[in-house]
């Protein structure tokens, strides 16, 4: 059934309708003012990296496209952002039903105090992805093996999550959401405590994932966004600064505040 | 010397401790404080710590002993026509402790001298202290008086002499601290390991008088089954002391005491976990800030309310109500104190105990626990019941002990709400009645400590305490099974 899912979205036919699109989108944490008028149309089946210096609030308009700032008492979000054309902040969209198609990597990894396969199978049992027992083994495997993990993980399944080292943990969170099998996934800075081998793995399960989801992820390595995302958002102090093909921002960047920080002047 | 005026004196003595070695250390590096190993308060921490712990533990060891030998030495002196028939050793002591401080505060006082003392007779004596208000329990006898007098002078003279050791140790204990105050003197570990010391000495205590406890329990147990056999206390299902103290015909079988325990604090439980629990997750949770803040402490006062009031509640108002509601009309008997009456108000005063431990409990699982199952589609109720609950267990099941222990403990509720009738039966609106309230009632009224109606109430207790160290037990082996710790 999972797989029978994901061929389906690989046959569905590209279309040139942005996924996400975001139109002059404000956050506040109290008084704080953390993203200031932010445009941008985010393309189904590709990869947007944000990039910018710490602080800059990557993180904070990450979580608006998941509706993961209701979570936090203080925050407030203004403007227009649709996926599919549907508004998001509407009041008849249930949240829940959100997330579960825009999944999420968070910054800090937060496997849940469960074991291996526990966290693994957690968003699978609760929307009933699995019909039974080794459609779930099936599905926790075939995650596991994407997020790089199998391999180190595949005789402790039983052993808890939280005993996994940093970078492991960090893997897990990967599978985790890969496992639940959403059409968009969020990334936020998901090799940052990972060594170079885990990385490329990483990076080439991003590649993969491209084929049937659109991906946004944040990150710190130039190298990485250059290497894995088609498009790229350089945010900077709650602005996004430029926005446009990874290439073109790499090479020859319009702004030049884009410039220094690519150059390691900012940041 | 009175115990304030030695605390005041010891005072001094450790501030001057305090003063003088803060000041040596520093003269002795000409004022340069940089030279010092450690800052000179550390010095003087130490001059004071010197002075005064080995003072006040010698204090506090005399005063625990001295009572103990001085009775000893005095009962081994009196007579053996003393005791009056009937009478105890330990009465004839109690009399002559009061004997003596009459006489302590009759000379104190003026009414009389030491001298003037020698000379009166048994009666003047007597006269004298009653009109000073010391009570005797029988009539004051030349034997008691002899002894009171020696014990009287026994007791000045210790005074004095425990007064001189304590206050020379704290002398000496200061003038070393003094002498070893110099600069390359690692004043700061010394007083890092003095407080280490106070602590472990704290830590002991608490540990100790546990012990103290337990010894005690078991000594009067053991007392208890040398008189009355086990395989009744334990297996019979009657509880018929007699009052006669020594009639001999008394049952004294633990069971009907521990149902009605068990049977009240399983109905107090059923009703405080599910909505104490309920109520933390509510507040945790769901509730908005304003709510929590106003609704905890209103559930907190809940736990502030004595017992006894709770007793009076269930007496007047859910006692009758539960009769007239449920039990006469369904033919389950017509008695206003039931089991049910005295489980319900119990639930009642545990919710808080529940609730408030819970909540703390709750709020401390970090968001991010949150934020990762709400990111991968949970609901509010899925990410509670499948990450949070399980991830506060431990604490939970803690709150849920806690509120156990109080049921089993609880003893002016029963009284109350359930009455006091020892009985073995399914019906909840039937009176039944705890461990804790037998063992009050056969310690209250004129008791004799040596008969089996009163000492089966150590056994009792020592039952209790056997049940609740099995449930804490229980608890930690639950929490080591199922616990799912988040770092
Ligand atoms: N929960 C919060 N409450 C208040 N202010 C917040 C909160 N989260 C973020 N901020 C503020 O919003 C701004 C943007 O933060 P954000 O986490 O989005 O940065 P970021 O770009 O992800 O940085 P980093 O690269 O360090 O992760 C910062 O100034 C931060 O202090
Ligand atoms: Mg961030």
């Amino acid at each position: 059934m999972y797989d029978m899912r994901l061929t389906e979205r690989v046959l569905d036919t590209e279309t040139d309708k942005p996924k996400i699109t975001a139109k002059g989108v404000q956050v506040y944490y109290g008084d704080t003012h953390a993203i200031k008028d932010v445009n941008v149309d985010i393309a189904d089946k590709t990869v947007t990296a944000f990039i910018g210096p710490s602080g800059c609030g990557k993180s904070t308009f990450l979580r608006c496209l998941n509706r993961m700032n209701d979570t936090i008492s203080i925050a407030r979000v203004e403007g227009d952002i649709r996926i599919d054309g549907e508004d998001i902040y509407d009041k008849r969209v249930d949240p829940v039903q959100l997330r579960a198609k825009v999944g999420m990597v968070f910054q800090k990894p937060n496997p849940f105090p469960k074991s291996i396969y526990d966290n693994v199978a957690y968003g699978p049992r609760i929307h009933g992805l699995s019909r039974n027992k080794s459609d779930l083994d099936e599905i926790v495997e075939n995650a596991l093996r994407r997020a790089a993990l199998w391999d180190e993980a595949k005789d402790r399944l039983s052993q808890p999550g939280t005993g996994l080292s940093g970078g492991q943990q960090q893997r897990l969170c990967i599978a985790r959401a890969v496992a639940t099998a959403p059409e968009i996934l969020l990334m936020d800075e998901p090799c940052s405590a990972l060594d170079p081998i885990a990385t490329a793995q990483v990076e080439e399960l991003i590649d993969e994932l491209r084929q049937s989801y659109s991906v946004v992820i944040v990150t710190h390595s130039m190298q990485q966004a250059a290497r894995v995302s088609q498009k790229t958002a350089f945010f900077h102090l709650g602005h996004l600064v430029e926005y446009g093909e990874t290439g073109k921002i790499f090479t020859s960047p319009e702004d030049p505040r884009t410039e220094s920080y690519i150059s390691g002047r900012i940041g | 010397m009175p115990l304030s005026w030695i605390l005041l004196i010891l005072a001094v003595i450790g501030t001057i401790a305090f003063l003088m070695a803060r000041s040596r250390a520093i003269a002795t590096v000409d004022g340069d404080a940089r030279r010092l190993h450690s800052l000179p308060i550390y010095y003087g921490l130490n001059g004071a710590l010197m002075a005064l712990t080995p003072a006040l533990g010698l204090l506090a060891i005399w005063l625990l002993v001295q009572p103990i030998l001085l009775d000893r030495s005095i009962l081994a002196d009196l007579p053996a026509g003393a005791v009056p028939d009937g009478g105890t050793a330990a009465l004839v002591m109690s009399d002559v402790r009061r004997v003596a401080d009459g006489i302590d505060s009759g000379i104190s006082s003026g009414s009389f001298t030491r001298d003037e003392l020698r000379d009166l007779s048994v009666e003047d004596v007597g006269g004298l202290l009653a009109s000073e208000g010391t009570a005797l329990g029988s009539a004051l006898t030349g034997e008691v008086l002899t002894a009171a007098t020696s014990y009287w002078q026994a007791r000045s003279s210790l005074s004095w002499i425990m007064t001189i050791a304590v206050i020379g140790l704290a002398l000496i204990g200061g003038a070393w601290a003094v002498s070893r105050s110099r600069g390359e003197f690692r004043a700061r570990n010394v007083v890092e390991r003095g407080v280490l010391i106070l602590m472990i000495a704290a830590a002991s205590i608490a540990i100790l008088t546990t012990l103290g406890i337990v010894l005690s329990l078991l000594f009067e147990t053991a007392n208890f089954f040398r008189q009355y056999s086990w395989t009744e206390f334990f297996f019979s299902t009657t509880w018929s002391p007699s009052f006669s103290g020594r009639g001999g015909a008394s049952q004294l079988g633990i069971l009907p005491l521990l149902w009605g325990t068990l049977y009240i604090s399983t109905i107090a439980l059923i009703v405080a976990v599910p909505i104490g629990l309920f109520a933390a997750i509510y507040l945790s949770e769901y509730a908005g800030k304003k709510f929590r803040s106003v609704a905890k402490p209103l559930i907190e006062i809940l736990a502030g309310i004595p017992t006894i009031v709770y007793g009076l509640f269930a007496l007047i108002t859910v006692g009758p109500f539960l009769r007239d509601a449920f039990a006469s009309p369904l033919g389950l008997g017509n008695s206003a104190s039931s089991v049910m009456t005295a489980g319900l108000v119990m639930g009642i005063m545990l919710i808080p105990f529940v609730s408030s431990l819970s909540d703390d409990i709750i709020n401390a699982v970090p968001q991010a626990m949150r934020d990762g199952s709400l990111g991968l589609g949970a609901t509010k109720s899925e990410t509670i019941r499948q990450v949070i609950v399980p991830a506060a267990l431990p604490g939970i099941v803690g709150a849920v002990l806690l509120a156990a222990s109080r049921a089993i403990g609880e003893t002016m509720i029963v009284v109350l709400g359930a009455g006091a009738a020892a009985r073995l039966d399914l019906n909840p609106f039937e009176a039944m009645t705890t461990v804790t309230v037998k063992i009050v009632s056969q310690l209250t009224g004129d008791t004799d400590f040596a008969s089996p109606e009163t000492l089966v109430a150590f056994a009792l207790g020592l039952t209790l305490f056997v049940i609740t160290l099995g449930l804490n037990v229980l608890a930690l082996f639950i929490v080591r099974k199922y616990r799912e710790q988040y770092e």
